[in-house]
């Protein structure tokens, strides 16, 4: 039977010097890689595969699969790049992680670089994080001095640099390829794919992506096996995740728990609802997701089964919000950051969310219709699918869910003239 | 106004390290408008001339580059410059009413600095603090669990000059100016300052450490990098 909670990647983070190479050592830190160094790549990338881990940046996509589509034997430059762009709205997970351990997601850059055969990894933290970036770059440093980055990394023979690369505040740019071209110095637009980048990536080059949680698991399969990481979690979705609870909770905080625990049970451990007030609605996966309801209690954290919920797993980003909070005006708000985000490459997400913003704020005010709705639902339909990149895909899960759920709230918006909520009583200085 | 030929030598030296970290020179654009934002505190078009001409591209491929981040200013902003989380979460949970009285507390709208330079404001999306909502940053280090009155109060420390020390961050807090030389690449002498962790990414581990739960001691390994199942 498996513990309820299994940290593996926050373990140590109460640890105060976890930082600094000599904390991280202590904690049993750097022996993942010269273990990888010990193996041959393909190795590497197959104990990866077996252990099943599926990127934990939101996608799902395996990640041994996504490194084995790099070309193998070519005579081109190999790149990682590590998304730390963490932005998405109740995502948590990958800057704390950085400021505690940045260590280990070093580690884990260099292993999978040998794997992948990349002789530079460029980590892309966004920039509204300064102490983080302090954290990452000390880390590098570190860990050059010692041997474990640079030339010939224990004299092994394999070449690697890791850049920490600060952006400048855009959410866009954790999409993958929208990614590569601001690494490239330009605008944070998307790209046509395919190519995909490990064809093309930056610098039209072979280059692998993975998010940040993905890439700091890496060294504890490598240590444990993939035996040890797949007995973990789901058929489906193995291994552990970190949960980031906020919002409505008696005690927000961070959880790592085997893919698969519940809500109800990551309430129980945070001590229920605030108050102890109603559960009204809630994100598995961050805003992208979409919401769900006191229906879902039960839904295994997993990627099927949330998917099959009609929602997504996404980034674990699980916020909670109780019966004082006017669903129309967090998806206002939430619309309005999709409005902001949008690159304006594409006209379905330009122009979708700018009217999604205008209608959504008419019936929050009480100036919207029955018909204002259905025409949201509209426009959520002509931007679904035919978006150029998921951002305008992730802008109308939080419109069409929370229409389904709380149709009769839009609605209560108009007969009543305005909204029906006091903001002030879903406050943390409210006095429930 | 141009660069002194002092600034430039600086800026020169700094731009030439940056430079070479990078297997192709454009991707040094991010890190060198930071860099030139540190100097002047925005992004002037002599900041962009000068990114220009590191790299060899016009000036208007660099302004398209400004004008695309949030974080690059193209006016001066405050000594301190404060973003307040009005994304849903924090903003439920206190962030809207936080941002609307230190408007009005400041007399300032969006990335509009105070008369005296001290203070500037600017409402920011998710900032990867939930847990600690409603979050405030301050030169992008963290202010957790902000309320309107330890938000004004900061406002005021700030404005007065006093030290105020980030929830999880260094024990100096930076200038808007320094912060930008640290994001274009150039570390202060903090790193290792401050908690490894704030309390609530601890409460989990705490809680598990409590019950005695662990993730499983792995079993033999020797068959793991047999062929995929």
């Amino acid at each position: 039977m498996t513990d309820t909670l299994t940290p593996v990647l926050t373990a140590h983070w109460d640890q105060p010097d976890i930082f600094t190479i000599d904390g991280y050592r202590r904690a049993g830190g750097w022996r993942a890689l010269p273990k990888a160094l010990g193996m041959s790549r393909d190795e590497v990338m197959t104990v990866v595969r077996n252990a099943g881990l599926r990127g934990r940046g939101g996608a799902g996509f395996g990640t041994g699969a996504k490194w084995g589509f790099l070309p193998r034997g070519d005579s081109k430059p190999h790149f990682l790049v590590v998304n730390a762009d963490e932005s998405e709205p109740g995502a948590c997970k990958d800057v704390p992680l950085m400021m505690a351990n940045p260590h280990l997601l070093i580690e884990g850059a260099a292993i999978a670089s040998y794997a992948i055969g990349a002789g530079h990894a460029f980590i892309y933290v966004r920039g509204e994080v300064l102490h983080v970036i302090r954290r990452l770059r000390n880390a590098v440093q570190e860990a050059r001095a010692a041997g474990y980055l640079g030339q010939n990394v224990l004299g092994s023979g394999f070449d690697v640099e890791v850049i920490i690369h600060a952006g400048a505040g855009a959410y866009i740019c954790g999409e993958e390829t929208a990614l590569l071209d601001s690494l490239e110095g330009k605008r944070g637009l998307p790209r046509n794919k395919p190519p995909f980048p490990a064809v093309a990536g930056v610098y039209s080059l072979p280059t692998n992506v993975n998010n940040v949680e993905s890439i700091a698991t890496v060294p504890s399969i490598v240590l444990n096996g993939a035996d040890w990481f797949a007995g973990l979690g789901t058929e489906k979705s193995k291994g552990f995740g970190i949960f980031n609870l906020s919002g409505h909770v008696s005690t927000p905080g961070t959880y790592e728990a085997p893919l698969g625990i519940t809500l109800r049970e990551l309430l129980e451990l945070s001590g229920g609802m605030r108050g102890g007030r109603r559960l009204k609605f809630w994100t598995a996966g961050g805003s992208s997701a979409g919401i769900l309801t006191d229906q879902h209690l039960d839904v295994p954290l997993d990627f099927e089964s949330v998917a099959a919920a009609g929602s997504q797993l996404g980034t674990r980003s699980v916020q909670i919000f109780d019966d004082t909070t006017c669903v129309v005006g967090a998806v206002l708000r939430w619309t309005e950051f999709y409005q902001h985000e949008s690159c304006g490459k594409c006209t379905p997400c330009r122009e979708g969310t700018f009217w999604l913003v205008r209608i959504l704020d008419r019936l929050e005010h009480g100036d919207g219709t029955e018909e204002d709705v259905e025409k949201l639902l509209d426009i959520c339909d002509n931007i679904n699918g035919r978006a150029f990149c998921a951002l305008g895909d992730s802008a109308t899960p939080p419109i069409t869910s929370a229409v389904k759920y709380f149709r009769d709230e839009f609605l209560q918006h108009h007969k009543e003239g305005g909204c029906p909520f006091d903001p002030t009583a879903s406050t943390v200085w409210s006095a429930t | 106004m141009p660069f002194s030929d002092e600034v430039l030598a600086r800026l020169d030296a700094d731009a030439a390290q940056i430079i070479g970290q990078y297997p192709q020179s454009r991707s040094a654009l991010i890190p060198l408008l930071h860099l030139v934002q540190s100097e002047e505190g925005y992004v002037s078009a002599d900041g962009i001339g000068f990114c220009a001409a590191k790299l060899g591209l016009t000036e208007a491929e660099v302004t398209g580059v400004v004008t695309f981040y949030t974080m690059y200013k193209r006016r001066p902003v405050g000594k301190y410059h404060v973003g307040v989380c009005t994304n849903t979460v924090c903003g439920v949970l206190g962030g809207y009413q936080i941002l609307a009285e230190l408007r009005e507390h400041l007399g300032v709208d969006d990335d509009e600095a105070t008369p005296d330079g001290q203070v500037s404001l600017e409402h920011v999306e998710c900032n990867a603090a939930c847990v600690y909502a409603p979050v405030v940053m301050v030169n992008w280090e963290f202010f957790d669990n902000m309320t309107p009155q330890s938000a004004r109060q900061l406002a005021d420390d700030l404005r007065a000059g006093n030290q105020v020390t980030p929830t999880r961050g260094p024990g100096r807090l930076v200038t808007w100016r320094e912060a930008a030389r640290i994001l274009a690449g150039f570390n202060d002498d903090q790193a290792t300052d401050g908690p490894a962790a704030g309390p609530a990414d601890l409460v989990g581990l705490k809680l598990a450490k409590e019950h005695g739960w662990t993730a499983p001691e792995p079993g033999p390994v020797s068959d793991q990098a047999k062929e995929p199942r």
